[in-house]
């Protein structure tokens, strides 16, 4: 017979544990009286974008994951696959962002392939409402969801607690001010295709120089009735300049006015030899 | 976790309790996620009722995250809520609602009372209101009881009136609908006594705003009227 544990291992619950949020609450509070913060999760902290032309969907996003004040990736990929037709633009925690799409692609596969028919936009929409405003909020992902299905080209936005919103053009993000007010002035319904990924550059690029948590290229990704076109780094507006001369030395600039040399003796104390596996 | 959760942290610690039973309409427009932020109306007359409300969401009380957003869901076919608060949760309740209540329908092989739509959101709203929140107002025409009116509060209180007001916005038109209600109104009144009251709530309230839906439903049927902001009537805006 097996000797018993003073303490069982019980087996955690599923879901989320929320055991240790009040004693955060205090703790932040406390720490922030010593110029303390507690870590922060890595953002996106992003410019997303997506409009309806003529023909179908566009959407577009920046490439800069942020660490609080660091840029973590200069070059992520923040447009999502969910199924040949529909694409969708993540914001808000990187982690939640590409897991959440990732869950969705996977369940609308199934999904497809149990009801025989190309999936819908409204399904992606309304799998991920559901599962946002279970959440409650704490998964902390923007969305916006774009595609051409049997209803025509359509774009929606779900917030992290979980609403929901049809429109024409929209933007999200900590750069959605920016871009927004590009749309406001220039969008028209039925747009042609290059007026239409101009506009989408444009707007993604007013989030990338008027916002600090947004940067680098320009992605977008164009969805029509024949299928979907994946434009990366379909501009990159803040690229390097070239430099215009080096600082460096030539080797000889500094004379050498004299040259002495010391040979410092080491005794050999101990010598062991561990043999690494390099299989 | 949101200020409004810090801020009530702070205060249970300090021994004060919530005060949300008595609160009747969700006035605070800081809440969680997308608020609708709004200012909804219903007005009962002479033969059917309008409900009304403003088209803005607004995020953290200064991003306008939709201009156009309809707050009027349609429960059932003469049955119409208008919702106020979390536009998350009060998606979610409608939607529940709206399933909960066809499926009765057709259990008893009628078109539901008002009073039964009301029902519905007021027990999705009371068994979750620690959990929720959001404000509703239900308006709409059944058989027996004629046009109806109910309010149902963030807590979960369902009240029947001839006419009632809710959202951010209804606190700057208190006075307008005390002073300008009459029952019995023709049906040209009543639209315009919703159009005034939501002109002036827009023109006050900062997260309400966008265009003024207004749907009229009597026994004869559902009509939708739609006010653009600059054709709504003016006060003094120079």
């Amino acid at each position: 017979k097996m000797l018993n544990c003073s303490t069982q291992y019980e087996m955690p619950n599923a879901g989320f544990s929320f055991d240790n949020s009040r004693r955060n609450a205090v703790l932040e509070e406390g720490l922030s009286e010593k110029g303390y913060s507690a870590p922060k999760a890595r953002k996106t902290g992003t410019t997303i974008a997506g409009i309806i032309f003529k023909d179908g969907v566009i959407l577009g996003a920046d490439t800069r994951a942020t660490d609080d004040m660091v840029v973590a990736d200069k070059n992520c990929m923040k447009i999502h696959y969910i199924a040949p037709n529909i694409y969708c633009c993540g914001a808000g925690v990187a982690a939640d962002a590409e897991i959440t799409t990732q869950m969705m692609s996977s369940n609308i596969e199934l999904h497809s392939l149990s009801t025989g028919r190309p999936p819908l936009v409204v399904t992606v929409t309304r799998q991920l409402k559901q599962m946002l405003f279970r959440y409650q909020g704490h998964i902390g992902c923007s969305v916006i969801v774009g595609g051409v299905d049997v209803n025509g080209p359509q774009l929606y936005s779900v917030f992290p607690h979980g609403s929901y919103d049809k429109l024409p053009f929209l933007t999200m993000g900590s750069g959605a001010a920016a871009a927004i007010s590009v749309f406001e002035d220039r969008y028209k319904a039925n747009m042609e295709l290059e007026e239409a990924k101009q506009l989408v550059r444009d707007a993604i690029a007013a989030g990338i120089f008027c916002d600090l948590g947004s940067g680098s290229n320009v992605d977008l990704c164009v969805i029509t009735e024949k299928g979907a076109e994946y434009l990366r780094a379909y501009d990159e507006p803040a690229k390097k300049g070239q430099r215009g001369g080096k600082y460096t030395y030539k080797p000889g600039t500094t004379p050498v006015l004299a040259k002495t040399v010391t040979p410092l003796t080491l005794d050999i104390v101990e010598e062991s030899v561990q043999a690494m596996d390099t299989q | 976790m949101n200020e409004a959760t810090q801020y009530n942290l702070k205060l249970e610690r300090l021994g004060y309790h919530q005060f949300r039973t008595m609160e009747r309409h969700p006035t605070n427009y800081l809440c969680k996620g997308v608020s609708t932020g709004t200012t909804i109306l219903a007005v009962k007359f002479n033969g059917g009722v309008i409900i009304g409300s403003d088209s803005r969401a607004s995020v953290g009380g200064s991003y306008v995250s939709s201009k156009v957003i309809n707050k009027l869901i349609q429960i059932h076919d003469k049955i119409f809520c208008c919702i106020a608060g979390s536009l998350a949760d009060a998606q979610a309740v409608t939607k529940m609602a709206k399933f909960q209540l066809s499926f009765h329908s057709i259990q008893m092989d009628s078109p539901p009372l008002v009073k039964a739509a009301a029902s519905v959101l007021k027990e999705l709203c009371y068994s979750n209101r620690e959990d929720l929140e959001a404000g509703f107002i239900t308006a709409g025409w059944d058989k027996k009881r004629g046009p109806q009116v109910y309010t149902v509060s963030m807590g979960g209180m369902l009240l029947s009136q001839p006419f009632t007001i809710g959202g951010s916005g209804s606190t700057y038109i208190y006075g307008y609908v005390d002073a300008k209600y009459k029952p019995d109104m023709s049906r040209e009144e009543c639209l315009q006594f919703a159009t005034n009251a939501l002109a002036l709530a827009i023109g006050r309230d900062n997260v309400s705003g966008g265009v003024a839906h207004l749907v009229v439903i009597t026994e004869g049927g559902v009509e939708h009227v739609v006010v653009p902001g600059e054709k709504l009537p003016k006060f003094h805006d120079e």
